[in-house]
């Protein structure tokens, strides 16, 4: 690993230092864009994201079904007649009830999608200031608010979801809190682990020494030194939110029919293995996987651009 | 499957008595038996309970019929024959009721099983003291002074049963029930023995511990897991017995259950919604399906405070007609149900099914009319309905197809809500629906277990239907010789008035290995005993 | 270390008691009870089973006949759904038979997932890294309950080699399957957190020294890099242990092991109070256990850091 890679380069410093009266300060957050930019693994799982949710807006256009209608001519014998077909509308072929599975996938990806974007993100911010400020103030404070986070883990979580329900009545929102509640207590647990670590390093000392105020040091010192740890374990949490959603729907408080998502697709394909129609369970799951690990490459491509030691 | 009055029962069962003296296993001579006689079979959930007196569910009377045995037992047909009971007599009035029993029969230790057993089993089943959730059985049974006794106003001993002497039982009802002995086939009656429940109390019915009079004994039970029952060598027919082990082993999931039977684990299994006909073409000696004595059918919410649209007899008879009933059978369920336009199944014993209009339009008529009705009503433009139904893969694609049915039929926007089971089961009774999803299995192989539920004091009429003529004819119903022309009556009356959409007659769907003969399929109560099956050799 | 061990074991009391108490309400508070029922029972039925469980009392005075029963004869209460057993049967029987394949398909995940994660990050951006990230994508995609389903008809079935579920004492036969199913769904996890943590360690400034000294790439992964990289998966572990027994409903489900997931997510279904406050309560501990030693692992892996 050589400290200069080769003349090119060494032109460009010289340049780059004649004109460094000129030079407009790059931040860090730059850097770390640019680098992203440069993952091509990660630029095209964005695409592919990207054309995923242009197909959950798109996609209705060319449905020539709704997603609740029910085929009644084709229904009584799905495994011969609900086969995908250009030729009769249904693109991706027919559910158990006889309803088309492309436009149901549709809107399924879109409800996961949120689902899963939403309910991580939700677990990102609350749990890592929550872990962040547990870890890093340290002593009874940590105690407390770990213990806290060791009640709410063990807390009959069916109930809570049960009452939610009966309080609030059924809806999108309160399917977004069913989840938000359970899922930042992991990632609060492990960002408090990393931050306990990286309290006792020297710049947190030195910035300490500086005066600055104990929030700032965890917002700005030691929040984006996790972030290699909470991208991944986010980019972890959106398929667990996903199939989390379809327990929820089953006591009743998730997405309603004529309404359904990705886990419960998967769930009805998984059932219907033993009568041939495999399609079924492969395109909600083709969809699954694909939306896993275009966000897995994206993840990691954040962790790789916000590393800042990496080259 | 027997289809003759009531009255004549005593004097069937004495001529079926002396043509038939044995009623378990009935080999055909010359039947080469295979070597290894165990039955396997799954049950969906673990059972709650295998004490008589207490056991709630379905799978847990299957396995105390194996394990106990009841005054009467059901031959392969339903119809009943003697179990511990060899005959019984009854007064005039039909409400005392006089049981021999048989001096033969024994508990798996030994001990003769006399009448006493019977009348500890039966105030125990009422004694507040225990709080059997099937106490009010007791009450169902017009026992004398079961109510008080429940209430907590009497003490148990004051109960209609007395032992006049070991084999004779004598039962006083508090009102004239002439089909009381049909209810002795139903697990809370069976007997049990009383040194043993004193003696281990709750820990009773662990294998071991228990002592049971019936064709097997609990040798091994694992919640959650399997139960196993072996051969009771001191049954009283013992010999006529063949199988000689009962697996009941416990799979929460359907489709798992129909692969590991396919694997060769299991000799029966149920069969997952709608997937019956390819089955049945594949496997067209081991798919089944057979009426049972129960109906599907949706509550509509008839309260006061019940939802104004309901209230409306034209919108109700509207939406009872726009129901599809041979596409819900055929290509939804796909399992041999019957279309149902009136509640009580054609399946149960002398019972007529009526004619109602409904029944012999065409769909297209059906919906013509449907149509018709709502404009009249003023809904022809759309109207919102809340349909909610336990969590269930059947139920839910029941309701959708309705919902597609009413919507494309009457223009009306149905929402769909599913429920976890107690949730729903507290929401539809706080009266707080419009239209829920309801079932109902007999609890004995006559019309009022059924028709009883729509008079307006009944505790399961959960429409809240309040008609009085349809009360009056109930009442009538329990003492006259020949009930029908007023079940008829009662039926036309809820065709007409539509307090429930009845939807189908529910039939038994299972995969039975051809080896395993004695099944029966025509007993629409799926009363079944281990004791009457026998493998032949592949 | 010592003193901060049994302090924590101090807290674990009231916490469980909190535990306890918001368990306690929030069933109380759904909808429904053990004795609603599709057949309604008589307004009096009702009233003489409430009183034989003691259910018609103030909710505070069940609360504390609870408690008494527990902390005097360590009894959890009877079950209102199973009228055979009770709580400790319950529990004695469903709690070994989940943790002895909980424990094992842990053990599995955590030496697979662990040595993909590090393999991975070591060839960092090689084709072994996407072979190694490809296979979790596979064990992801395929979530516990489609693949049980899919397990038996290949090994049940189609193969004949194994039994399709049950338990039968444990034998190993009735282990590969739910061991299969559950550890899949954890390795992929812990095969990208171990290497994601790894990457972040190999580029920091210690490792470059270690490096620089020209020690062996080998001494360098496991005797300085290994302990750093491990944080963040032990963070994730201890929980995800728990999880594990949670999680395996799917696998009693599919099974028929007779665990004690199912159990639990029954009892809530079935509003069998005591036996979900007992499992609750054994999770409660569980979790505090575990998060405790989870604690006690990173003052071992970071010597700096201090409670």
């Amino acid at each position: 690993m050589g400290m200069v890679k080769d003349i090119d380069q060494v032109e460009r410093i010289a340049e780059k230092l004649a004109e460094a009266e000129e030079i407009r300060g790059r931040s860090l957050w730059q850097d770390a864009m640019r680098r992203f930019f440069r993952n091509r693994a990660a630029v095209g799982s964005m695409i592919v994201l990207g054309l995923i949710v242009l197909f959950t807006i798109i996609g209705p256009f060319f449905a020539q079904w709704s997603n609740e209608e029910i085929d009644w001519d084709r229904m009584g014998d799905v495994a011969t007649l609900g086969v995908p077909s250009l030729a009769n509308g249904h693109y991706f072929g027919l559910d158990d009830l006889g309803r088309d599975l492309f436009a149901r996938t549709i809107q399924a990806t879109r409800t996961s999608l949120m689902v899963g974007i939403i309910g991580s993100l939700v677990a990102v911010v609350i749990g890592t200031i929550y872990g962040a400020v547990s870890g890093f103030v340290g002593g009874v404070t940590d105690g407390i608010m770990m213990r806290t986070v060791d009640v709410l883990s063990a807390v009959p979580y069916m109930f809570v979801i049960i009452l939610l329900l009966v309080i609030f009545e059924r809806s999108l929102i309160m399917l977004f809190v069913g989840i938000g509640v359970l899922s930042w207590l992991d990632m609060s647990r492990i960002v408090r682990g990393q931050t306990l670590s990286l309290k006792n390093r020297e710049f947190i000392e030195a910035a300490r020494a500086a005066g600055v105020g104990w929030f700032t040091i965890i917002l700005r010192h030691i929040v984006p030194n996790l972030l290699g740890i909470v991208v991944v374990y986010a980019t972890l949490l959106v398929p667990g939110m996903i199939m989390a959603e379809s327990f929820i729907s089953f006591l009743g408080l998730g997405v309603q029919e004529p309404n359904t998502s990705l886990g419960a697709l998967i769930n009805e394909g998984a059932g219907t293995i033993l009568r041939g129609t495999l399609w079924q369970l492969g395109i909600p799951l083709g969809f699954f996987l694909t939306i896993i690990i275009s966000l897995y490459f994206i993840g990691d491509g954040l962790r790789d651009a916000l590393d800042p030691k990496d080259r | 499957m027997t289809k003759m009055p009531r009255v004549f029962f005593a004097g069937l069962l004495a001529t079926t008595m002396l043509a038939n003296p044995t009623f378990a296993a009935n080999v055909p001579p010359g039947t080469k038996l295979a070597e290894d006689q165990t039955f396997t079979y799954s049950i969906i959930d673990e059972f709650t309970s295998v004490d008589p007196q207490l056991v709630e569910d379905v799978s847990g009377s299957d396995v105390i019929r194996d394990l106990f045995e009841g005054l009467f037992n059901q031959d392969a047909e339903g119809n009943l024959v003697p179990g511990v009971a060899l005959s019984y007599e009854v007064n005039d009035t039909k409400d005392v009721y006089t049981f021999k029993l048989r001096e033969n029969a024994r508990w798996s230790n030994g001990d003769p099983v006399t009448a006493n057993d019977f009348v500890y089993a039966w105030r125990r089943l009422v004694d507040p003291e225990l709080g059997s959730p099937y106490s009010w059985f007791g009450e169902l049974m017009s026992i004398e002074n079961a109510g008080a006794i429940i209430a907590g106003e009497k003490p148990k001993e004051e109960l209609g049963v007395r032992a006049i002497d070991d084999y004779t039982l004598e039962v006083k009802l508090s009102a004239s029930l002439p089909y009381f002995p049909l209810m002795t086939t139903h697990a809370s009656t069976f007997p049990v023995h009383k040194a043993t429940v004193e003696k281990y109390g709750k820990d009773w019915t662990k294998p071991g511990n228990i002592v049971s009079n019936g064709a097997y004994v609990l040798t091994e039970h694992i919640p959650g897991e399997r139960s196993v029952r072996e051969r009771n060598p001191m049954y009283w027919d013992n010999e006529h017995t063949v199988i000689d082990k009962v697996v009941a082993l416990v799979i929460n999931d359907e489709n798992v259950a129909l692969t590991r039977y396919f694997a060769g684990e299991l000799d029966r299994t149920g069969i997952p919604t709608g997937q019956f006909p390819k089955l049945k073409a594949e496997y067209p000696d081991e798919a089944i399906s057979a009426p049972r004595l129960c109906s599907y059918y949706y509550n509509l919410n008839l309260r006061d405070n019940g939802p104004e649209y309901l209230k409306d007899k034209r919108v109700r008879q509207a939406l009872s007609l726009a129901v599809d009933r041979d596409v819900i059978s055929e290509k939804v369920l796909k399992g041999g149900q019957i279309p149902a336009y009136t509640f009580t199944p054609a399946a149960t014993a002398g019972f007529q099914v009526p004619d109602v209009p409904a029944a012999s339009m065409t769909q297209e008529e059906r919906n013509a009319r449907a149509r018709e009705l709502m404009a009249e009503a003023g809904y022809g433009d759309g109207l919102d309905v809340k349909l909610i139904y336990n969590t269930s893969e059947g139920h839910k694609k029941i309701a959708i197809a309705i919902g597609q049915m009413w919507k494309t039929t009457l223009g009306v926007n149905v929402e769909l809500a599913n429920q976890e089971w107690k949730t729903f089961l507290q929401t539809r009774a706080n009266g707080d629906f419009e239209i829920a999803r309801a079932g109902w299995c007999g609890d004995y192989n006559e019309a009022s277990t059924f028709l009883d539920l729509l008079n307006s004091k009944s505790g399961y009429n959960d429409s809240k239907y309040n008609n009085p003529k349809v009360d009056e004819l109930l009442a009538e119903a329990k003492t006259a010789d020949d009930p029908q022309p007023l079940y008829t009556e009662i039926e036309q009356i809820i065709a007409e008035d539509v307090p429930i959409i009845p939807i189908y007659h529910y039939t038994i769907n299972m995969m039975l290995k051809p080896n395993l003969k004695g099944w029966p399929i025509n007993n629409v109560e799926q009363n079944w005993y281990s004791k009457d099956f026998y493998k032949v050799a592949e | 270390m010592s003193r901060f061990i049994i302090r924590r074991l101090l807290v674990a009391v009231p916490t469980l008691l909190i535990l306890i108490v918001i368990s306690f309400l929030l069933m109380q508070l759904a909808p429904g009870g053990p004795f609603t029922s599709e057949r309604p029972l008589p307004p009096q039925v009702l009233a003489n089973i409430e009183a034989k469980y003691g259910l018609d009392k103030p909710l505070w005075e069940q609360l504390l006949i609870y408690l008494k029963g527990i902390v005097l004869n360590f009894d959890f209460g009877p079950s209102y759904q199973y009228k055979d057993r009770t709580v400790n049967d319950i529990i004695a029987q469903g709690f070994p038979i989940t943790l002895k394949y909980g424990s094992i398909s842990f053990l599995v995940a955590v030496v697979v997932g662990v040595s993909f994660g590090v393999l991975a990050a070591i060839r960092h951006n090689s084709a072994l890294d996407y072979a190694a990230v490809g296979i979790t994508f596979f064990s992801q995609s395929l979530p516990n309950f489609v693949m049980a389903p899919i397990l038996i008809i290949i090994f049940t079935w189609w193969l004949g080699w194994l039994p399709g579920g049950g338990w039968n004492g444990g034998q190993w036969q009735y282990l590969v399957m739910p061991v299969i199913a559950l550890s899949t769904s954890y390795f992929a996890s812990i095969a990208r957190i171990t290497r994601s943590s790894m990457l972040e360690v190999l580029n920091s400034n210690f490792i470059r020294t270690a490096r620089a000294k020209g020690l062996p790439e080998r001494t360098i992964i496991w005797r300085h890099a290994m302990k750093p990289t491990m944080m963040p998966v032990v963070s994730y572990l201890g929980p995800a242990f728990v999880g594990l027994i949670t999680g395996s409903v799917v696998i009693d489900q599919y099974f028929g092991t007779g665990g004690i997931g199912r159990s639990y997510v029954q009892s809530a279904l079935n509003r069998d109070y005591s036996v979900m406050l007992g499992i609750t309560i054994l999770y409660g501990g569980l979790t505090i256990i575990f998060n405790l030693v989870a604690d006690v692992i990173y003052a071992w892996l970071d010597p700096k850091i201090r409670y």
